[in-house]
């Protein structure tokens, strides 16, 4: 009844290609950015900011990263966190080796650092892929935590191992506050977002799709397997690397190594498994999803009067995922963002059944 | 009477012969296609007819001979090169991109003609945002022609055999070829669908112009819409020349029908 | 020299352990072409049940905790073991029959999380010990050829060796039983092989309990020496390497690929991990394999792939 496209005809097919064609789109996304760009920051606690938003937001960014890479370009990658790791520790020196560095150009230049590791390391996918990527790409995993535990250049020779990111400032604005976190955090997740849509749905997108289909159809079709594959590297972690420096500058403010291990890169993969491969929105579920749920097993049993402890709470939240993964898998390959589409169609007919 | 007479040699496949360890696919095959014509490649199932279009493509690289093409010589083609020059081929089982829609399968024709780059794509200003209207627009003319418009948006999966055939057809007619390679286009369809696709590729030939080679069972639609033929057994070649020639050739009829006792 | 052979024999030794947890991944991937990544929480699982039950069977049959303690928590253990697999081929394995090998792949990550979540919430999260009855004072040998003898570890010579003796088992069992022929199949085509009759549900079961199994022999060994902690379950990924090294289908190349890793970490390590501030036993493994993938992808004796149009 209310979110129908009737009347909605398109006169151009510039029209027909925009993000959100139907207008009910359009408008709940306004709602949604002025909610968060306005309401959000005066209305929310500090807790919520630093437990919950700014996880979201970073962690959505990196599974935003990781979805090009895997979902839309179809090659398998479980150093997500070393790549974290190149941009956060690329920034950090920036940051602290030159005088004035602005931060905006320190994290553009983790980005641009973690964009050159990935596509070195994405290089064995032009011979390689499948199982045998996903074991190259661990190497670069290992590789990073040894390199960052190992070399004394990559931490500014700091004798603790652990280095932290001091005072974070934009021009003359000083973001010490979590709302001002929370704000830079989803500016740039729009901003990147926005470009990520767009590049997904045009010539490199689709590009990227046909090599994640049928690589042979596309290389006769003209598509240069390596620069398709060498451009999801490249794209992927680029995006990736500015997440891993939000997370170490924004979301820690001191980090070591660990922050950026092999955990982290499985749990990005299950957050874009769960979310959606393939789909920019996916992305954001699965991060939604991966914040929330341990907060839902700290708090609910809780509620329920059932004591968990934090080590059972662990425990049972691997099990969840886990689960979850191989459901999905199973069920809904698509993930959540194929769930909420199909309720949307639902809501196309509503109250109709068909 | 065909808009565009019969040209010159546009492609030229000299002594070409395909191993695979032990297997030869293809032993010594030379034969000619003609600017505009319909050349017809038939043969009994495993002659070597798809991996003499692998060869083409560049899919493959031949183990002995070459490939001319327009006046230039090539021991082994190279994928872009081949579709730069103008090559399309569909594939006789479908290599559609099962995770896109039809109309995004189609885009991805276009991709050699698409000059933005990624910057520019990313920021979808100006030159990149009009550049992908009108390659738009391009695509729509052929899922007009193709007659496919109720299932633009659809994922290519989920869409019935006869029309994930023409969406590869339409694939291939985005890139605008010079010369398209078809794979068994009439492949598990019936009469009606048959004759649909014998129309499109007769008017592919007349209004766009392109050369067709052709691999089909079909031997009624072989011997009607077919300028030559050439017929391919065992990876050799027993038979070339005019529908009817190659259809009364003994060695034609053995290979098909078998031996008498 | 002395000291070189002993680095050698360590590696050889530890190297014997990479093959053993490899060969759990060569069977699941012969027989069913999925890749298990939850071999390693496999480990993890089974090492804490067998921890657990060696010391809970004795006090709920009031006897004193000893060797047939041990041997029935052994027993107990691997029948959880085989439970565990009914339960993956069920609820999993079954309903991904002919899935492309990525999702798949992702699925035993999956359930490598998952177990790695249930192990520790129904066993107990602290370090637990083993003790099988392996000696564990070092011994000297080969005095007669160099003063003093080589220093090895007993424990580590009868693991070797038992893990040696079960390699060679499931060496014959998939090369000369019928069941091995079945298992070979149903890794190339699962569809091909239902169709002519394999039940595919039971040989899954069987591959994944046999690998539960071995899992088990790892977890033990392993657990007797460093004790039973979260750290087994990373194991796995020393023997990631190890199968692209040797090739995935194949047993030989697993033991092969074993020892060479097992070999070459140490020495690595001890030689030319001075030079560049030590630790690089975290990753040389992967940086064989990372060489192997880039000029050898099959290893050494894998069977080559081919993609066919």
């Amino acid at each position: 009844m209310f979110y129908r496209e009737n009347g909605q005809f398109k006169t151009s097919y510039a029209a027909d290609q925009q993000i959100f064609p139907i207008a009910q789109d359009r408008i709940a996304i306004l709602v949604i950015l002025l909610l968060a760009f306005v309401v959000v920051p005066m209305s929310v606690s500090d807790y919520t900011f630093q437990a919950v938003l700014i996880p979201f937001l970073i962690m959505a960014l990196a599974a935003l990263g990781l979805n090009i890479l895997v979902g839309y370009c179809g090659q398998i990658s479980l150093g997500t966190g070393a790549f974290m790791a190149v941009g956060a520790y690329a920034a950090y020196n920036l940051q602290v080796r030159i005088e004035g560095m602005p931060l905006l150009l320190s994290l553009l230049g983790g980005g641009l650092c973690s964009m050159a590791f990935g596509v070195v390391f994405g290089l064995p996918s032009l011979r390689i892929r499948g199982l045998y990527l996903a074991v190259a790409t661990l190497a670069a995993q290992f590789f990073m935590d040894w390199l960052a535990s190992r070399a004394p250049w990559v931490t500014n020779n700091s004798s603790s191992g652990s280095v932290s990111a001091g005072q974070l400032s934009i021009g003359g604005w000083a973001i010490d506050t979590p709302a001002e976190k929370y704000l830079l955090c989803l500016g740039l997740l729009c901003v990147l977002g926005l470009l990520a849509k767009n590049l997904v749905r045009s010539a490199t997108g689709r590009n990227w799709m046909a090599m994640r289909d049928m690589d042979v159809a596309a290389s006769v079709i003209g598509i240069r397997p390596v620069y398709a594959k060498l451009s999801a590297f490249a794209v992927s972690s680029f995006i990736v690397g500015i997440a891993g420096a939000l997370w170490g500058f924004v979301h820690l403010g001191a980090w070591e190594p660990a922050a950026f291990s092999l955990d982290r890169s499985f749990q990005l993969l299950f957050m874009i498994i769960i979310g959606g491969l393939g789909s920019i929105m996916g992305s954001l579920f699965g991060a939604a999803f991966f914040v929330l749920l341990p907060l839902v097993l700290t708090h609910v049993p809780h509620w329920l009067g059932l004591p968990l402890s934090t080590a059972s709470a662990t425990y049972i939240e691997h099990m969840i995922f886990g689960a979850l993964i191989v459901f999905f898998l199973i069920v809904e390959p698509h993930g959540l963002a194929r769930l909420w589409s199909t309720a949307k169609q639902k809501l196309r007919l509503w109250p109709f059944p068909h | 009477m065909r808009t565009q007479p019969i040209g010159d040699v546009i492609l030229d496949i000299n002594n070409l012969s395909l191993r695979f360890g032990g297997v030869k696919a293809l032993t010594d095959i030379s034969f000619d296609v003609r600017e505009h014509e319909i050349r017809a490649i038939i043969g009994p199932n495993g002659a070597g007819k798809s991996s003499m279009l692998n060869c083409i493509n560049g899919v493959y690289t031949p183990s002995e001979g070459s490939i001319t093409f327009r006046g230039k010589t090539f021991s082994h083609m190279n994928s872009r090169q081949v579709a730069e020059m103008g090559v399309a081929r569909t594939f006789q089982n479908l290599a559609l991109f099962k995770g896109m829609s039809v109309i995004d399968n189609i885009m991805t024709g276009r991709n050699l003609k698409i000059k933005s780059n990624l910057l520019m794509q990313a920021l979808h200003v100006g030159p990149a945002a009009r550049e992908e209207a009108r390659h738009r627009e391009f695509v729509e003319h052929i899922i007009d022609f193709l007659e496919i418009q109720a299932y633009r948006k659809t994922p290519v999966g989920q869409l019935p055999y006869g029309l994930q055939k023409r969406v590869d057809l339409g694939r291939a007619l985005a890139m605008e070829p010079q010369v398209l390679l078809l794979d068994e286009p009439m492949a598990g369809m019936n009469v009606e669908e048959k004759q649909d696709m014998c129309r499109f590729i007769l008017d592919v030939n007349d209004e766009y112009g392109a050369t067709i080679v052709l691999i089909e069972h079909d031997m009624g639609v072989v011997m009607d819409i077919s300028d030559r033929v050439v017929v391919l057994d065992y990876g050799k070649k027993i038979g070339d020349g005019e529908p009817l020639a190659v259809r009364n050739n003994p060695d034609v009829i053995r290979a098909y029908l078998g031996n008498a006792h | 020299m002395a000291f070189f052979l002993e680095t050698l024999f360590g590696g050889l030794m530890v190297g014997m352990l990479y093959a053993l947890v490899a060969l759990g991944f060569v069977l699941i991937f012969k027989a069913s072409g999925v890749f298990n990544f939850a071999q390693g929480a496999m480990v993890l699982f089974s090492a804490l049940a067998m921890a657990r039950f060696s010391e809970w069977i004795p006090q709920w049959l009031g006897m004193a905790p000893g060797m047939l303690g041990n041997l029935l928590a052994i027993i107990v253990a691997l029948a959880l073991m085989v439970v565990v697999a009914w339960l993956i081929e069920r609820l999993a394995l079954r309903h991904l029959v002919n899935q492309e090998p990525i999702t798949l792949l992702m699925a035993t990550l999956g359930i490598a999380y998952l177990l790695d979540g249930l192990g520790p919430l129904i066993f107990g999260s602290q370090v637990y010990s083993i003790d099988v009855g392996m000696p564990k004072d070092p011994i000297f040998i080969l005095d007669g050829m160099f003063e003093g003898g080589l220093l090895v570890s007993q424990e580590d010579l009868y693991s070797a060796g038992i893990a040696a003796l079960l390699v060679v088992c499931l060496a014959l069992f998939f090369q000369k039983t019928k069941t091995g022929r079945a298992l070979r199949a149903v890794a190339d085509d699962h569809q091909a092989a239902q169709s002519i009759g394999i039940p595919l549900s039971r040989i899954w079961v069987i591959v994944w309990s046999v690998a539960g199994g071995v899992a088990l022999v790892v977890g033990i060994i392993w657990g007797s020496k460093l004790g039973v902690q979260f750290s087994l379950s990373l194991v796995a990924l020393k023997a990631l390497p190890v199968v692209i090294l040797g090739g995935l289908t194949s047993i030989p190349g697993a033991i092969v690929g074993g020892l060479i890793i097992g070999v070459g970490e140490k020495l690595s390590e001890v030689y030319i991990g001075p030079m560049v501030g030590g630790g690089i036993e975290t990753w040389f493994a992967y940086g064989l394999a990372l060489a192997f993938l880039l000029v050898r992808p099959q290893g050494l004796f894998g069977d080559k792939i081919i993609d066919r149009v």
